[in-house]
């Protein structure tokens, strides 16, 4: 050819720009779009793993605590039952402790019902004892309900275990529309991340044509397209799983930030149950880790069918 | 290189918009594809590319009967054929450079084994001074020589033109024309569709006449249709 007469001196080239341009209006929208839905989607991650494990946290409390009642009988020393009652307890296996609540902790317990300031020594109150249970080891009730009956006048052991039964039901409950929620809200991210890569990628489609009218073949295209929407979804999923991390990170911190306020006890009583642990983490990072495989998803299949639509 | 026997082409269930259509391009042949708006040139460019399939006959180029290609197979014959659009078809965050470039890119060619012939291309199409310049700065033969440079740097064996001196100028047209025929002299088969009969009377080339779906030839020193 005529074209080699000639030959020009080297220029120096920039750097390859990306065959998919980065920073467009489309790639911005899209990676504000996948970083609202993970944060919202890891917010409702980090709080059913919250609530799951507070309520099973509440049933393992209600499972390891006993409480034995004696009441006042005429003519029995109370204070020498309520020793026998603790002696009894101690003796059997899995107790890890018995303790008898005083006069003024038992005169608390009823103040809700009967009001303060009233003198509880001239009621005839029975006294309360909180057997503490130890988590590995099981208890024989059976036999230490006997015991006591035997040993112990006017004792009797309640296991709580109707309370328990019913708060298992509410718990399983509460839990059940957690993932239920969990399951509503990972179906909206994945939905509207999808939509949204198939509109970016649509934006993009005279790229995949001259791609395909230059040669390449379909499935470098659809690799290239994919490189780049999993890189945006990565980012996306990452500065939204990193902000609701960070929530709870706070969260967890807030008891020790409010310790020395006025009031803050009050207050870390209820923000301490924001202190997320390890699973749930995890889980925000499995969902950052879905959001960034959909949006690859979406844009190959995206550019397969626009392929297809040009041939 | 390429042979058509009794191809017709109709999209989806309308009318046949090419009828019985038999031609053949040698190598290193040339060609005008003429004929009036909405006679069937772009789709017969289509067929050539690949980018359609005949609704009946047969369409073989390069030695294989196209109908029975899988699409990888289609993308490596594909690179044996340049095209150039009307409307350019850059992609206007790339360089002149990069857009030219392209081809061999898709190809995984690294970039230092190509560069300079890229540039040896770009200076040949005069647009040595433009190499790093995006597309949206270009005027109109510009654009137009980056993607006839584009079209040429993976060597093709055939060379499709789609209407390329559409949108520029008619000096430009000329200068375009004249580039058409030096690669044509060079080896490359050239395919050039237009509508421009004051253009094609530059160049005592074969012209491939549609109307109304069917192809008549006009050999080159033949008389002349306006």
């Amino acid at each position: 050819m005529a074209r080699n007469k000639n030959k020009p001196e080297l220029a120096v080239v920039r750097p390859a720009a990306p065959i998919v341009p980065r920073d467009t209006v489309t790639s911005r929208a899209l990676l504000t779009v996948i970083a609202i839905m993970t944060f919202v989607a890891a917010l409702i991650v980090g709080a059913v793993s919250l609530v799951r494990d507070n309520v099973i946290s509440w049933r393992n409390d209600m499972a390891r605590e006993l409480t034995i009642q004696v009441r006042p009988i005429d003519g029995r020393d109370l204070a020498g039952e309520i020793g026998k009652a603790i002696d009894v307890a101690r003796r059997t296996v899995g107790v890890i402790d018995a303790r008898a609540m005083t006069r003024d902790e038992t005169g608390q317990l009823l103040e809700p019902w009967l009001g303060a300031g009233l003198d509880f020594s001239v009621l005839p109150l029975p006294r309360l004892i909180a057997v503490r249970l130890s988590a590995t080891a099981e208890p024989d009730l059976t036999a230490l309900r006997q015991a006591l009956s035997e040993q112990v006048a006017g004792a009797s052991l309640d296991d709580h275990r109707t309370w328990s039964a019913r708060l298992a039901a509410v718990s399983d409950v509460i839990v059940f529309a957690g993932f239920a929620l969990l399951g509503l809200v990972i179906t909206a991210t994945v939905l509207s991340v999808s939509f949204a890569t198939r509109g970016a990628v649509s934006a993009n489609r005279s790229i995949v044509e001259v791609l395909h009218l230059v040669g390449a073949r379909d499935d470098l295209i659809a690799s290239t397209f994919q490189r780049h929407f999993f890189a945006v979804g990565v980012q996306g999923g990452l500065v939204g799983g990193a902000a609701a991390a960070l929530l709870f990170v706070l969260g967890a911190l807030l008891p020790s930030l409010l310790a020395g306020i006025p009031g803050g006890g009050q207050a870390a009583l209820l923000t301490g149950q924001f202190a997320l642990d390890r699973e749930g983490y995890v889980g925000i990072a499995g969902i950052v880790a879905l959001v960034a495989l959909v949006t690859a998803v979406a844009s190959r299949l995206t550019v397969r069918r626009t392929l297809r639509e040009i041939d | 290189m390429v042979r058509f026997e009794n191809v017709g082409l109709r999209y989806g269930m309308g009318p046949e918009v090419l009828k019985d259509v038999s031609f053949d391009i040698k190598p290193n042949s040339f060609q005008f594809l003429t004929g009036p708006s909405g006679a069937g040139k772009t789709s017969l460019l289509r067929l050539l590319f690949l980018s359609l399939r005949p609704t009946r006959g047969l369409v073989n180029l390069f030695g294989y009967d196209v109908s029975g290609l899988r699409s990888d197979e289609v993308a490596v014959l594909r690179r044996r054929i340049g095209l150039v659009f009307q409307d350019f078809r850059l992609l206007d965050h790339l360089t002149t450079y990069e857009n030219v470039s392209l081809p061999l890119r898709v190809q995984g060619r690294p970039e230092p084994t190509y560069r300079s012939h890229v540039i040896e291309l770009l200076h040949w199409v005069g647009l040595g001074d433009r190499i790093h310049v995006l597309p949206p700065v270009l005027s109109g033969g510009e654009k137009q020589r980056t993607a006839i440079a584009r079209a040429l740097i993976a060597r093709p064996e055939l060379l499709l033109a789609d209407e390329p001196t559409g949108n520029v100028d008619p000096p430009l047209a000329r200068r375009l024309l004249r580039l058409f025929v030096e690669l044509h002299k060079s080896g490359t088969s050239v395919v050039l569709a237009t509508h421009d009969a004051g253009l094609m009377d530059q160049y005592d080339g074969r012209r491939l006449i549609l109307a109304d779906g069917r192809l008549h030839e006009q050999r080159p020193g033949g008389p002349k249709r306006n």
